[in-house]
């Protein structure tokens, strides 16, 4: 995929040099383009290549270059300063309407205010009139162009409403004063302080709400926080501080107690604890030895260490976890896009409703006044930005809670599933088990030893990529067994592999492998049974087609994984175990773990095959995996969960992605799912009910019933507060607890 | 003068209908592969653009508007969505294979516009 990379690059005096950078740049294998600018000291380079690729060839060519990322913290400070100028500017607008349209507003109910009997009285009104004029042309202007720019684009928003509703108090305000003879004494009504007070409670509200919305960005905020500004490099024997976009790959690093890691990389000297929790939300800190993975933005507790940088600026996991939750926070679940549809033809459905409204009084009462204040009262209390708001900022404010929890969430359908899921499908290795297999046991028969049998396994066994045959090759280490060469190494899916070894064939696998092959297997099956049956797993070994021995892989059950299933299962979910292992192993583990159903022997092809079975008999079902076998299974469940440990987990292959290799994962992202589709629901109901409410009451349908007619300014104020209601119920997301 | 307000108020209907979902506004052709875009007083300008399928267009929003409503643009039916920081410029790269109108809105679906493919 083709990136754009912008570099800035330091040490260049000439044209020459330019040349230098462009020509070290374009010869990285997968560049575009590369285009230096010498005024500016930076570098544009496109193309199917990576930043670190980038750096060290501009290091090699004698230069120092660093990537443009354009700064994210930069970035979120100056929309922190831009809200911050914007809210004191819709405060100060408030303000100012508030300081003309209060002392009216009371004035007017304490009757202190004269008529418009005389003129003298008129005089006062205009005055009035015009002091009014300022203050919505200061407090109110950008209502009025918002809503002209917009009907010249045959578009009606919030604006439109605003402007029309307050001018509409003004335009009659200002024709009762001009010609104030001409209206009946009944009709001659002033709504100036009805203009400016709405307007200052619009601006009020708008206010709240920009201080309410920068809340909501709270959980990216606290992700790009984490990464360092500097780190400690060790270039020729010299160590300095240097800033991390400076860093290129395979560099030396040294992190010190209580430091945060810069970027991501291989520990080659040292060792550490170091606290995970903010990228997989895994509270217990991870030892760190030599070989081991380290991730940008983790935090080293103890000891100090040397790595090699292996990734670098938007390839670091941090990286990828901050676009990933950026890109799920921008989308929409089905929930939201119906509202869409609807919110984008309110406002011109409000006008319909406003110029009913006004033929509907006018006809019935000829009440000019009565009729005015109704149609007013319509289009100020209609409020689309609540329905609008309702589904994002909740996606915004959950997508980022469960990021806090090491639960990446890819996309706002994927959030929304997973709180409707009722069957959660289990893999058993690495999903539930530590995928960490230890042979526990092994049986050999008379005329071969336990060695020999180990031997030929393990030696099989080195070239899969099979988690048992890890086991087998780590036993064989530890027992110091000299491996044997192997030829014509063969897998046969979901039974077992085979080879020739010391130019005997081999077969080593689950009892069908040795069915297919009509190898006996009498004499160790009783033993193989026996083990199975307490969750065991037993490979058989024959050679030359003859049955040598029996080897006995136990994968231990993850300490935690019986509560986070008990958790699920109290939830109302079905939990249902689906392996490749025998009936009798997989039963052994489901009885251990309360799992409710058992589908064993499963090729790994069947999988998918499974859950679309599942998917037939009417039931929402999430498949929980390691994310790289299980692919399939996971595309073709409703939900797919990839399951990881640690940062090492494939991001991009499921719906759901659990940094921390623990099943309560699983069960947070339910809960949280949960408790966003219920924010949502409670949002749109809110906004839903105000507004089909709302609407009727301020067009005056009670008004024969009761008598009752919204007040202009009421109806103001309950608009200005609908937004800030949706998006203070989305905060209250930021609370939220697991039942961990 | 009911009749004068009747006949206003039924005008006024026909209008709004008319002026907000029978007549369009005009459609803008892009000059070059670049289109820029301005976000401010509430309204994208332009609004309606017409591309060609197939055609790559680099839409290029301007943000002028504080309004916290102009900070996320969103492509729905492209999957995209992007913020756009006060006083910056920020580019769609775009390439639409299969001819329709796509809108495009801020989050509170207040900014509209489309984008004509053909």
């Amino acid at each position: 995929m083709t990136k754009q990379f912008r570099l800035s690059i330091s040490g260049m005096s000439c044209a020459g040099c330019v040349a230098s950078v462009e020509k070290a740049l374009s010869e990285v294998a997968g560049v575009i383009e590369a285009n230096v600018n010498f005024a500016e000291h930076t570098a544009n380079v496109s193309g199917s290549v990576s930043i670190g690729d980038l750096i060290s060839a501009v290091k090699n060519a004698g230069y120092e270059a660093a990537e443009l990322t354009s700064g994210e913290e930069d970035q979120l400070k100056e929309k922190e300063s831009a809200d911050a100028d914007y809210y004191h500017q819709l405060m100060i607008r408030s303000f100012v309407a508030a300081l003309l349209g209060l002392p009216l507003f009371v004035a007017g109910m304490s009757g202190w205010l004269p008529g418009l009997d005389n003129d003298v009285s008129r005089l006062f009104w205009l005055f009035i009139g015009i002091l009014t004029s300022v203050v919505m042309i200061f407090s109110g202007r950008h209502f009025f162009i918002g809503a002209w720019k917009s009907f010249k684009n045959h578009n009606a928003n919030m604006d439109t409403l605003i402007a029309l509703g307050t001018g509409s108090a003004w335009v009659y305000s200002t024709l009762v004063i001009v010609f104030a003879y001409d209206f009946s004494e009944q009709a001659r009504h002033v709504y100036y302080e009805a203009a400016v007070i709405i307007i200052c409670l619009i601006n009020f509200g708008s206010a709240l709400e920009v201080r309410a919305r920068g809340k909501t960005s709270e959980a990216i905020k606290r992700l790009i926080g984490l990464r360092p500004k500097t780190a400690r490099v060790i270039r020729d024997g010299k160590e300095f501080d240097l800033p991390i976009e400076q860093i290129g790959l395979d560099e030396t690093l040294r992190v010190r107690p209580g430091e945060r890691i810069a970027v991501d990389g291989i520990v080659i000297e040292g060792y550490s604890v170091v606290d995970e929790s903010m990228l997989t939300g895994e509270p217990v800190p991870v030892e760190k030895l030599v070989g081991d993975q380290v991730c940008a933005g983790t935090f080293n507790k103890t000891g100090s260490f040397l790595f090699q940088s292996k990734r670098i600026g938007r390839d670091t996991a941090l990286a990828r976890i901050i676009e990933m939750v950026r890109r799920a926070q921008g989308s929409k679940p089905a929930i939201g896009r119906l509202v869409d549809k609807i919110a984008s033809v309110f406002v011109p459905v409000v006008l319909i409703i406003a110029v009913l409204t006004f033929i509907i009084w006018f006809n019935f009462t000829s009440n000019i006044t009565l009729t005015l204040v109704a149609t007013m009262t319509v289009l100020i209390i209609a409020c689309p930005c609540a329905l609008g708001l309702a589904t994002p900022i909740s996606i915004m404010v959950g997508v980022g809670k469960a990021a806090e929890f090491g639960v990446l969430i890819k996309n706002g359908d994927a959030l929304q599933q997973a709180g409707m899921l009722d069957v959660i499908v289990l893999d058993k290795t690495g999903t539930i088990t530590l995928g960490r297999p230890e042979v526990t046991e092994l049986f050999a028969l008379p005329e071969w030893s336990e060695n020999d049998v180990l031997s030929y396994a393990a030696s099989v066994e080195i070239g899969s990529e099979h988690t048992l045959a890890s086991a087998m090759v780590k036993a064989a280490e530890n027992k110091k067994i000299q491996l044997l060469p192997v030829e014509n190494f063969h897998a046969v899916a979901g039974q077992g592999v085979q080879a020739v070894v010391d130019s005997k064939t081999i077969l080593l696998g689950n009892r069908r492998l040795m069915q297919a092959n009509n190898v006996s297997i009498n004499e160790l099956d009783e033993i193989a049974n026996q083990k199975s049956e307490r969750g065991k797993t037993s490979m058989f070994l024959a050679i030359n087609n003859s049955l040598a021995g029996l080897i006995v892989v136990e994968d231990p059950v993850k300490a935690d994984s019986l509560n986070a299933i008990r958790r699920l299962q109290n939830r109302g979910l079905k939990v249902i175990l689906l392996t490749g292992d025998n009936k009798k192993t997989a039963d052994a583990v489901a009885s251990v773990l309360s799992i409710d159903e058992v589908i064993a022997d499963v090729m790994p092809e069947e999988k998918e095959h499974k859950i679309s079975e599942l998917q037939k008999q009417g039931y929402i079902v999430g498949m929980v995996g390691d994310g790289i076998n299980d692919a399939p299974a996971l595309a073709r469940a409703n939900v797919g969960f990839a399951i990881g440990t640690g940062t090492d987990v494939a991001m991009e292959t499921a719906d759901i992605t659990l940094m921390r290799g623990s099943l309560h994962g699983v069960a947070n992202a339910i809960e949280i799912s949960r408790a966003t589709v219920k924010n949502i629901k409670q949002n749109l109901f809110g906004a839903f009910i105000y507004n089909s409410l709302g609407i009727p009451v301020a067009a005056g349908v009670l008004y024969p019933l009761i008598g009752m007619l919204l007040n202009p300014m009421i109806a103001g104020a309950a608009m200005a507060m609908s937004s800030v209601t949706v998006v203070t119920n989305a905060n209250r997301l930021r609370l939220f607890r697991t039942s961990e | 003068m009911i009749w004068l307000v009747n006949v206003t108020g039924i005008f006024l209907l026909v209008f709004i209908i008319w002026w907000f979902w029978l007549s369009l506004p005009k459609r803008v052709l892009p000059v070059g592969s670049v289109v820029d875009i301005q976000v401010l007083d509430g309204v994208y300008t332009p609004a309606r653009i017409e591309i060609a399928k197939d055609q790559d267009v680099v839409l290029r929003f301007h943000r002028l508007d504080p309004d916290a409503c102009a900070e996320i643009v969103r492509f729905d039916d492209l999957g995209i969505r992007l913020e756009l920081p006060l006083n910056a410029i920020r580019d769609v790269h775009i390439c639409i294979e299969t001819p329709g109108e796509y809108s495009f809105s801020c989050d509170m679906n207040m900014y509209q516009g489309s984008l004509i493919v053909t």
